[in-house]
């Protein structure tokens, strides 16, 4: 089975937020393999072990986003292709998406292997859009995959419980947290990961057209901040009796 | 058509709340219609136009309900083609993401996703969306026609405009193909506790709690007060409650008029699902955590001494 699995490279998120004055990211901030994503490259692996195969992991993103993709190697994937071209700095989802599928599309994989939502982005738009984009069917929200043959059957989480979704191959999945504890990449790993092929490629190589994006910033700003509270330290009664006023004022008891 | 149109999903039971909070806001913004597709299409219709739909399209075909996001997306572009709305609203929901990307991609319009807000102006439509973890708010103009926009739930409150809807039966449209991620079973978990994202209070635990044995301390006062337990992530991932217990980014959104914090830092993408509460009260033995910023009252201890305690005081005084 050959699999896709895609993956984005974001800010730290244990790092220290900052902005800069044009209220992008910070360029000189921690960069990492979005920790979702983690989950689709152990799932991905695991699908591999059972069933053998191959695992392509594709990014989108600046020169840097290399090395997310040598992490997904260095635990274990086979090979990556990173979309790389100053065309897509400040690409939307729609864009992101058809460049990551026709990547894919070029290497005809039996599925494709996406997160729920990125940790930066989070718009949860891209999984969709690349499903519509390669005409297969997206199983969503997996917190369990099998594969049999050619039938996928996932277990999605849903707000009440979880769906058990079916479908064939070639399909595309997104994965929750949980899924599956990510591995520790080895010393072996690590060092085989530098001889593994990282392709790039550029928009015109793939025959992406830059449309127009889906949005126009007019104006970023603070969120409302609530006003600034009352804290009080508890001294073993204090902090019961001020949270029992604050519930009478609030007249719920 | 030149007016808004709401994607309105449906159960058997009724139209989602999602469903009416975006009707309500979308009759403010101009002439809205609503699609419903899907068994219990044809009953929420009249809810629908209590809620300010002037027409609903629907059809009931049982593919709705049985395969994800293909069929829908079928029946929505051909609604779309004929009727040319310059705005679709979709709500911030597992099942409307599924749609509302596949058609953002069908009709190669880009779609702005997980927004707060939105507003008309100048014949075009802003929607103001979560930036950088939520500390900012940004607002985007929407490029495209249709332009396609995402709202999270509870962004606004739902109201009826007294209204009735001109029912409008629509073909199915499903295309050979769409038949295939199908749904072929539902599990619901029972729970006798207040629906979270109904709930007036709720009482919600994160890994401060020491222990999955402690989240007994939050259902404890959570009950005790009448409302609904919720959880972080955190202790989500870590298997100490299930997932329908997740508030934030990837969980439920509320909007309580009580919200207790108990064990928890307060991490954007937990706050984004809670901060509309009308009252937040944070317990954390450490002075520096980001939810006691959040806080109208912030108390500074240990969650496992101070929540029995509370909840004996709150028995104490509700039964007096
Ligand atoms: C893409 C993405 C989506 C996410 N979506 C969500 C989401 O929907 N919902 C969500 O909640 N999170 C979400 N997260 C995770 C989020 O970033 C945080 O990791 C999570 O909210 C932290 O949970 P916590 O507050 O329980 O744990 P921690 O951050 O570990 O905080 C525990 C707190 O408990 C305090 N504490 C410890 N012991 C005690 C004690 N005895 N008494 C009192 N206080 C104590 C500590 O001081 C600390 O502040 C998401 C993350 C990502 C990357
Ligand atoms: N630039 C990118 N490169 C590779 N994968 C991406 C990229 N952007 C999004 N994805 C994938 O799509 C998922 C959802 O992202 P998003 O739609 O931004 O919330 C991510 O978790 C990734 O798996």
């Amino acid at each position: 089975m050959k699999i896709a699995v895609t993956v984005k490279q974001v800010p730290d998120p244990n790092g220290t937020p900052g902005l800069d004055s044009d209220n992008t990211l910070m360029r000189d901030r921690e960069v990492v393999l979005d920790p979702g994503d983690e989950y689709g490259i152990e799932e991905a692996l695991q699908l591999k072990d059972k069933a053998g195969g191959e695992v392509l992991l594709v990014s989108m993103g600046p020169d840097k986003a290399r090395d997310a993709i040598r992490k997904g190697l260095s635990m274990g994937a086979d090979r990556g292709v990173l979309i790389s071209d100053p065309q897509l700095a400040g690409a939307d989802a729609l864009l992101t998406a058809k460049a990551l599928a026709a990547a894919i599309r070029a290497e005809a994989v039996d599925l494709v292997v996406c997160a729920t939502e990125s940790y930066d982005g989070s718009t949860g738009m891209v999984p969709p859009m690349l499903a519509e984009l390669l005409g297969v069917p997206q199983l969503t929200f997996a917190k369990q995959v099998e594969v049999t043959g050619q039938r996928l059957t996932v277990h999605r989480q849903t707000e009440a419980g979880y769906q058990v979704l079916e479908a064939e191959l070639p399909a595309l999945i997104t994965v929750t947290a949980g899924i599956a504890e990510p591995r520790y990449a080895s010393l072996k790993g690590i060092m085989a990961a530098r001889s593994k092929e990282v392709k790039v490629m550029s928009l015109a190589e793939l025959a992406v057209e830059p449309g127009r994006p889906a949005e126009s910033v007019e104006s970023i700003e603070d969120a409302a901040a609530r006003a600034a509270g009352e804290i009080v330290e508890d001294d073993g009664t204090s902090g019961v009796e001020r949270i029992m006023a604050a519930l009478t004022a609030a007249k719920v008891i | 058509m030149a007016g808004i149109l709401v994607y309105a999903e449906v159960a058997e039971a009724g139209p989602a709340a999602i469903a009416l909070e975006l009707l309500s806001k979308a009759r403010e913004l101009g002439q809205v219609d609503a699609v419903a597709l899907g068994p219990g299409a044809r009953e929420a219709a009249v809810r629908l136009g209590a809620y300010g739909a002037r027409r609903v399209f629907l059809n009931d075909d049982r593919a709705f309900a049985e395969y994800l996001a293909e069929p829908a997306t079928d029946c929505l572009a051909a609604l779309i083609q004929r009727e040319s709305p310059d705005l679709i609203l979709f709500g911030f929901t597992s099942d409307s993401r599924e749609v509302a990307g596949r058609l953002g991609a069908r009709l190669d319009v880009g779609v702005i996703s997980n927004a707060l807000d939105i507003s008309s102006a100048g014949g075009g439509y802003t929607a103001q969306v979560p930036y950088f973890g939520g500390a900012r708010v940004a607002s985007y103009r929407a490029n495209n026609h249709p332009a396609i926009v995402l709202v999270r739930p509870k962004s606004f409150e739902a109201s009826e405009s007294g209204g009735q809807a001109e029912m409008v039966e629509i073909e199915a449209a499903i295309a050979e193909g769409s038949r295939r991620s199908r749904i072929s079973e539902r599990h619901d978990e029972v729970s006798d506790q207040v629906k979270l994202e109904d709930a007036r209070i709720v009482v919600a635990g994160g890994r401060g709690l020491g222990g999955p044995e402690n989240f007994a301390l939050v259902e404890g006062l959570a009950s005790a007060l009448g409302g609904a337990a919720g959880a972080t992530r955190a202790i989500v991932d870590a298997g100490w409650v299930p997932y329908s217990f997740q508030i934030g980014q990837t969980g439920k959104t509320v909007r309580p008029g009580v919200y207790i914090a108990a064990g928890i830092s307060g991490a954007m993408q937990h706050t984004v699902g809670m901060k509309g509460a009308k009252v937040i009260v944070a317990i954390n033995k450490d002075a520096q955590a980001p939810i006691l910023k959040l806080a109208d009252l912030g108390v500074v201890g240990d969650v496992t001494k101070i929540l029995p305690r509370l909840t004996e005081a709150v028995k104490a005084k509700r039964g007096a």
